[in-house]
């Protein structure tokens, strides 16, 4: 089998990647990117932050390209169906387009309020897209007298930081303990969340929104507590995660659900059996895959970094320039009230967590995560110069607290992350 | 196990002129123990991994022992306490977070952009005037004319140091700068030597930051001695005394070598020379690639904390460990042939300022300075030749460059 | 072997008949970010940091940047400024 025509389906981060990286590595066949969008591959971290307080346009956010692509491109819309034994994507519009390899990139949607009705009140937002933070900061521009943030997730807590930098009333509401609970667990959860406060925030956690309720013209006006407590707000934010844009596989006989399709620890997609397709693979949010630093626990992520290797990775195996288990370490940050949030490694499952360099009390430092005995990720706030060094630790695994005694190293007490720990079965 | 003494060659004077070979030697053992004792790191990944490692010190320097005078009030009573000061209050680049982190900060808030874009454009006017000075030479000493007065004179407005004076710290400057030399700290003579022109120094600049305060003027002398900033650490007089002579001396030792250092590549590949001087566009990745073929300052010491193992050895708490960026830049595992001067390889991830908390503070303004005098020294050098290849070089192996660069021209053309 | 990581950048011609002539695009890595800030001096107008580490960018400067959008790409010690320049005469 040799790869004519290669199918990017997909025309973001992850796709881009992907298609530079096939030329670079020598590929001259056709190459086609599918996209859903109107538009040419974007950025999307300043849409959740320097979009909304309006000092970059949505519109300016465009990707460089960065290697001459020679690629047809199909903007505008969405692929539709999957025939594999006919080796043919079909779009929305009804065109068909046939590959030797298919590389899936659809990304993921936000995960959209329960009650449709309600998530279509004039005021309701959410965001993903370039029109999507147009659409918010149009809102916020202008100066709603509340603006609600549902979910304290990075999303919520960077909205709701932009909100407090265009000085804007905001609240945000969260149904755990603190903010990034489920991401960096509660005890830096909190951290985030006293920042967030002491920048004028109002935080509300252990609640849960029940509904948003409009004037009687289709506009929100007030969301009810399932306590029974209501909030005045006329700009609503509902930033509740994501779901992996796999619907169009429906009928592929690949394996997938709405949190990503199922790959081999190489990147191929898997069947209903488990048996890999070596003319598909998938990268990005959508990818759902087995990572061998967290014995082959299956992941999906939607780090920007991860998206830009795993889509590389994906294509040069597609088009036999490469091979190999994807093994990236995961890699990620956020901004959010002048803070900088970077982290390596997956938080999750983690059963211990040292302040390995600095301290919390300046706002600068560094936690490091073990599970087990070894180390399992790192975060810096505002100390990402140390990062390199706990990188290279959480890449081996090195013993947890890997080293002690260093420069800006306190006591390095083990505490508990606030983290749910993870099912052994 | 690689040949031991090879760090000892690098110090020889006799290999100044092109260390490059014993770099490459030195990289087949990424970190080699060396038999004085010490670890040399002379590969891209383990340098970079050194340079990030939290149990890597900076506090290398001996402690501080003033030569003793005779005097019993003086050996007994002021030389401890003196002493004491000296080693509670050395420069940043000696020193480790916290103190580092609060000094670097302080000096930061007064490294102002505006301060910098104000520079670049006065390093353009102060090249222009150098060179129509020397409008009628045959023969300019890219060291003596250019490359040595321009940072000087960069860094004394800076930091708000009359110029008038700079010829009296001139010789001070170089000898405090050998604080970077292995060799310096390891001689007992050499340090009391350091020691008595820091005194000077100290003496000369306690009455500038005196004067600073009673007449503050728009300068970074002016600022820190000031203070008083919300939020901006306030230095004490012994640090803002180290950090003063600290900038000074790196303004004296560094840019120079840099300017020097491209100017040499340039001749050496008159091709770059030739598209410089029709693209002064060029500059930018020119001066990197510098950066990294030839860096000023080759290689710093550091300490190690706790044990750390790395490259296949285990440098033990205590040792001495060499970085040897100039080395590390030269890592065929990083750069493809790497000893081919190539200002178009793209993706320069040098060493040349350093990295980690250390990075090089006045790297925007080295910059900024060496692309003043390269741009010019391409548009208005009629027929530049090389006197000497090699040339002469000064005795520094960590802050390594040439003594003079001197060229024969067919003259200077007007601006 | 060079670092995969570090593409190999040269200037494309743009296939984006939406972009203004001449323009740039800029986006950078900001994993790899370590707020050195080399590129907030190299093009102060382009670059800024807001707080001790939050690199601010703007991603579509116009043609009469170029000169200090490459002081800046070139400057970053991790090579970290990813540049889409289709006017550029440097290779």
């Amino acid at each position: 089998m040799t790869c004519d025509h290669l199918v990017i389906v997909g025309a973001s981060l992850a796709g881009l990647r992907g298609a530079e990286a096939a030329r670079q590595a020598g590929f001259a066949g056709r190459l086609t990117l599918i996209g859903d969008e109107p538009h040419r591959p974007y950025d999307r971290p300043p849409l959740s932050k320097q979009v909304l307080t309006g000092s970059v346009a949505p519109a300016a956010t465009a990707l460089p390209n960065l290697v001459p692509l020679a690629a047809e491109w199909h903007l505008g819309s969405a692929a539709a169906a999957l025939d594999r034994g006919e080796r043919v994507v079909t779009l929305q519009d009804g065109r068909r387009i046939a590959y030797d390899r298919l590389l899936i990139a659809t990304g993921a949607r936000p995960r959209p309020w329960p009650d449709a009705a309600q998530g279509r009140l004039a005021g309701v937002h959410t965001l993903r897209g370039r029109e999507d933070a147009a659409a918010l900061r149009a809102s916020l521009a202008e100066k709603p007298a509340r603006v609600l943030v549902i979910g304290g997730g990075f999303i919520g807590c960077e909205v709701a930081a932009a909100c407090r930098d265009l000085g804007l009333p905001v609240t945000l509401v969260e149904t755990g303990p603190t903010v990034l609970a489920g991401v960096l667990g509660t005890y830096l959860g909190a951290v985030v969340g006293a920042l967030h406060e002491a920048r004028g925030v109002d935080l509300v956690f252990d609640a849960k929104v029940e509904a948003l309720e409009d004037d009687g013209t289709g506009r929100v006006v007030r969301a009810r507590l399932a306590d029974g407590r209501a909030i005045e707000t006329d700009c609503v934010v509902v930033a509740l995660g994501a779901v992996r844009n796999t619907e169009w596989l429906t009928g592929s006989g690949l394996a997938f659900d709405e949190g990503g399709v199922d790959c081999d620890p190489e990147g191929y997609v898997v069947d209903t059996e488990g048996r890999p397709d070596k003319a598909i693979a998938a990268a990005g949010d959508v990818a759902r895959f087995p990572h061998p630093l967290y014995d082959g626990r299956r992941v999906a992520l939607e780090h920007w970094g991860h998206a830009a290797a795993q889509g590389a990775h994906a294509a040069r195996l597609l088009t036999g320039h490469g091979a190999g288990p994807y093994d990236e370490v995961p890699a990620f940050w956020s901004s959010q009230g002048g803070v900088t949030i970077k982290s390596v490694g997956l938080t999750e499952g983690a059963d211990s967590l040292v302040i390995a360099q600095g301290d919390p009390k300046t706002g600068r430092f560094l936690a490091l995560y073990g599970r087990a005995g070894r180390c399992i990720a790192a975060v810096s706030f505002d100390s990402v110069r140390w990062l390199p060094a706990y990188a290279e630790m959480v890449a081996v695994r090195a013993p947890f607290p890997p080293i002690r005694g260093g420069v800006d190293q306190g006591r390095l007490s083990e505490m508990a992350p606030g983290l749910a720990q993870r099912d052994e079965t | 196990m690689s040949d031991a003494t090879l760090f000892e060659q690098v110090k020889d004077e006799a290999n100044r002129a092109d260390p490059y070979p014993l770099f490459a030697r030195l990289r087949e053992t990424p970190v080699a123990l060396q038999s004085d004792g010490t670890y040399v790191a002379s590969t891209h990944a383990a340098i970079t991994s050194l340079l990030h490692d939290p149990r890597v010190s900076s506090e290398t320097l001996p402690p501080a022992d003033r030569p003793k005078t005779g005097n019993p009030l003086s050996d007994w009573i002021v030389k401890p306490i003196r002493d004491r000061i000296t080693d509670a209050h050395r420069p940043f680049i000696f020193r480790d977070p916290p103190d580092h982190d609060t000094l670097r900060k302080a000096v930061m808030h007064e490294f102002t952009n505006a301060r910098v874009q104000a520079l670049r454009a006065r390093s353009h006017t102060l090249v222009d005037e150098i060179l129509t000075k020397h409008a009628g030479s045959t023969e300019f000493d890219v060291v003596d004319d250019l490359a040595y007065p321009l940072p000087v004179t960069i860094i004394c407005e800076m930091l708000g140091v009359p110029t008038e004076d700079e010829p009296r710290f001139h010789g001070w400057a170089t000898q405090l700068a050998t604080a970077l030399e292995p060799d310096t700290l390891a001689d007992t003579e050499a340090r009391a030597e350091n020691s008595r022109t820091f005194e000077t120094i100290s003496d000369y600049m306690t009455g500038l930051i005196k004067e600073k305060r009673r007449t503050p003027k728009d300068d970074m002398l002016s600022g820190l001695a000031g203070g008083g900033v919300p939020g901006v650490p306030r230095m004490g007089d012994y640090d803002l005394i180290a950090t003063s002579i600290l900038m000074l001396v790196a303004g004296h030792e560094t840019t120079v070598n840099l300017i020097a250092n491209a100017t040499l590549a340039l001749m050496r590949n008159p091709e770059e020379l030739a598209s410089l001087r029709r693209d002064p566009g060029r500059a930018p990745r020119l001066i990197e690639e510098v950066q990294r073929y030839d860096p000023p300052v080759q290689f710093r010491t550091r300490r190690a904390l706790a044990d750390i193992a790395i490259a296949g050895t285990t440098i033990p708490e205590g040792a001495d460990i060499i970085l040897l960026l100039a080395s590390g830049n030269r890592d065929p595992a990083v750069f493809t042939d790497p000893d081919r001067f190539d200002p178009d390889r793209g993706g320069i991830r040098h060493l040349g300022f350093g990295g980690g908390l250390h990075y090089c503070i006045g790297a925007p303004l080295a910059r900024f300075e060496a692309e003043a005098a390269l741009t010019a020294l391409a548009q208005r050098l009629d027929h530049p030749r090389l006197a000497d290849d090699p040339p002469p070089y000064r005795p520094g192996s960590a802050l390594r460059g040439p003594k003079h660069l001197r060229l024969a021209i067919d003259g200077i053309r007007p601006s | 072997m060079p670092d995969p990581n570090v593409p190999d950048i040269g200037p494309s011609p743009s296939p984006d008949p939406s972009r203004a002539a001449g323009g740039l695009r800029v986006t950078v890595d900001l994993n790899r970010c370590q707020a050195y800030a080399q590129c907030c001096y190299a093009a102060p107008d382009h670059f800024t940091l807001h707080g001790a580490e939050a690199l601010h960018y703007d991603p579509a400067p116009t043609a009469a940047a170029r000169d200090a959008i490459e002081r800046a790409r070139v400057s970053c010690p991790i090579q970290a400024i990813l540049v889409e320049d289709a006017g550029s005469g440097h290779p």
